[in-house]
């Protein structure tokens, strides 16, 4: 237990190093997930949209998920070399498949009766996707980011021992900071991606329109009704 | 124990020593030498890979059978899946590079402390897709059984869980490429698996071991995840015949 007293010292001792990490860290993941959603959502909302593809947009989430992240960095650093660009373009080819995946099957699952109402109503097909399809679909489209998110911060750490520079330069440098500098920097990165799962959670719920958070109630108190025994 | 510790730091060893008397492919560190590959496979990439196989299997086996354990109570008791959900949520959340790390003052630099980290990777996905799939289960399902006769014990055995599993191979399926991806990561606490080759090179910035560990672990992720596809269509005709 002892260590942990300490580690918590270190980052008592270290804030600024630390900070500067973390703001490294946020970085990298922005610029990661900044280019994954530029690919992801677009391309997924999309696909939803016209209801095509669905074969591809749903075995790309699996595929995905079954990329391990450091054998992907680890390949990475064989074709790009060390450093920020190539721990970059791992973490989007990790982010993208979970984001796109969700953004299809939102889109694809809106309501067919209200998609054919608003065109009944004289929509456009833009102005189906814009004002019905998209708020419908969006707390779906968010719950992918922020898989994306957690995923990528998480993966972030591991792009030190490919030259990129994150909190991780702390954890996999115990030589120079030793037990208790490790534990220090584990936990801050432990804590960054709990404060990101519930933002992002927050967000979400903050996104999702007001018609679908009453709906969603109702079916939360009929859900446990039928596993109760009659 | 400790041989098993000690052998796989004594496999990483020859890369250093090979690195100038190999072929002039590998002192040029070209982007792949099938050479290298042909000569390391029996000492280095074999073993690491069998290491994370048996890694990965453990990891599974233990967090199935708790999940499983976990799901049955909530399925009994529906109160239960909130705090089950936050709490290996809240695991699942921690990055694993930290999670190892923050188990090594408790359990040391051992297989032990790689394992607990797997294991708690898998719980959230392993006991949301079990408690889904038994309580998907149709009600009318559940009243028919009942009114055959059957007690609460067949229910579970013969009707629910049957109709369950898909949901919880499909569980499966995540958990294991989960448990696949994270066990290099587990090369910071314990050398084995093949997170020990890929440490290796990349301080060395290796190509072609960077490269053949790296997509060994990426094939091995996909060959789970398709025999467990396999498995999936095995064990549930139904769901064939169902799709229009």
């Amino acid at each position: 237990m002892n260590d942990f007293v300490d580690a918590f010292r270190f980052i008592g001792d270290h804030v600024p190093l630390l900070w500067s990490l973390t703001l490294d860290h946020l970085a990298l993941t922005g610029a990661a997930m900044a280019i994954a959603v530029a690919i992801a959502l677009p391309l997924g909302v999309w696909l939803g949209h016209l209801h095509r593809g669905s074969f591809a947009a749903i075995n790309i989430s699996n595929v995905g998920r079954a990329l391990p992240s450091l054998a992907l960095i680890s390949i990475g650093v064989a074709l790009l070399g060390i450093g920020f660009v190539n721990v970059m373009v791992a973490l989007v080819v990790l982010a993208v498949p979970p984001m796109l995946t969700n953004a299809y099957v939102a889109v694809d699952g809106v309501d067919r009766d209200a998609v054919e109402a608003a065109k009944g109503m004289g929509m456009t097909p833009l102005e189906v996707l814009l004002r019905v399809e998209l708020p419908l679909a969006l707390p779906l489209i968010f719950a992918g980011v922020r898989t994306a998110v957690v995923y990528v911060i998480a993966t972030a750490t591991l792009g030190s021992v490919a030259g990129a520079s994150s909190l991780g330069d702390i954890i996999v440098d115990q030589a120079t900071y030793r037990l208790p500098g490790v534990l220090g920097a584990a936990i801050c990165v432990a804590a960054l991606a709990l404060v990101a799962e519930l933002l992002f959670a927050g967000l979400q719920r903050a996104v999702t329109p007001r018609g679908l958070r009453a709906r969603r109630r109702v079916g939360a108190a009929v859900g446990p009704a039928t596993t109760t025994e009659t | 124990m400790t041989a098993a510790l000690a052998a796989p730091f004594a496999q990483s060893d020859p890369v250093i020593p090979e690195f100038g008397r190999g072929s002039s492919c590998v002192r040029d560190n070209g982007l792949f030498c099938w050479g290298w590959v042909k000569d390391n496979w029996s000492d280095t990439l074999q073993p690491a890979l069998l290491e994370h196989i048996a890694l990965t299997l453990i990891a599974v086996l233990i967090g199935s059978l708790i999940a499983f354990a976990l799901a049955l109570a909530a399925h009994k008791r529906g109160w239960m899946a909130t705090p089950v959900v936050v709490v290996t949520g809240f695991l699942y959340t921690i990055p694993s590079l930290a999670l190892f790390q923050l188990l090594v003052p408790i359990t040391g630099l051992t297989r032990t402390t790689a394992e607990i980290a797997l294991v708690s990777y898998t719980l959230l996905i392993l006991f949301r897709n079990m408690l889904a799939g038994l309580s998907g289960v149709p009600a009318e399902v559940r009243d028919a059984a009942l009114g055959m006769g059957m007690t609460e014990r067949q229910l579970l055995w013969k009707v629910e869980l049957p109709l369950a599993l898909p949901a919880i191979v499909a569980g499966l399926r995540i958990a294991t490429v989960t448990v696949i991806s994270l066990a290099t990561v587990a090369v910071f606490v314990v050398n084995e698996g093949l997170g020990a080759p890929i440490y290796s090179a990349l301080q060395q910035t290796f190509k072609t071991e960077l490269i053949a560990a790296g997509a060994l672990c990426v094939a091995l992720a996909l060959v789970a995840d398709g025999l467990l596809v396999l498995v999936q269509r095995a064990l549930s005709p139904w769901t064939r015949t169902a799709r229009p």
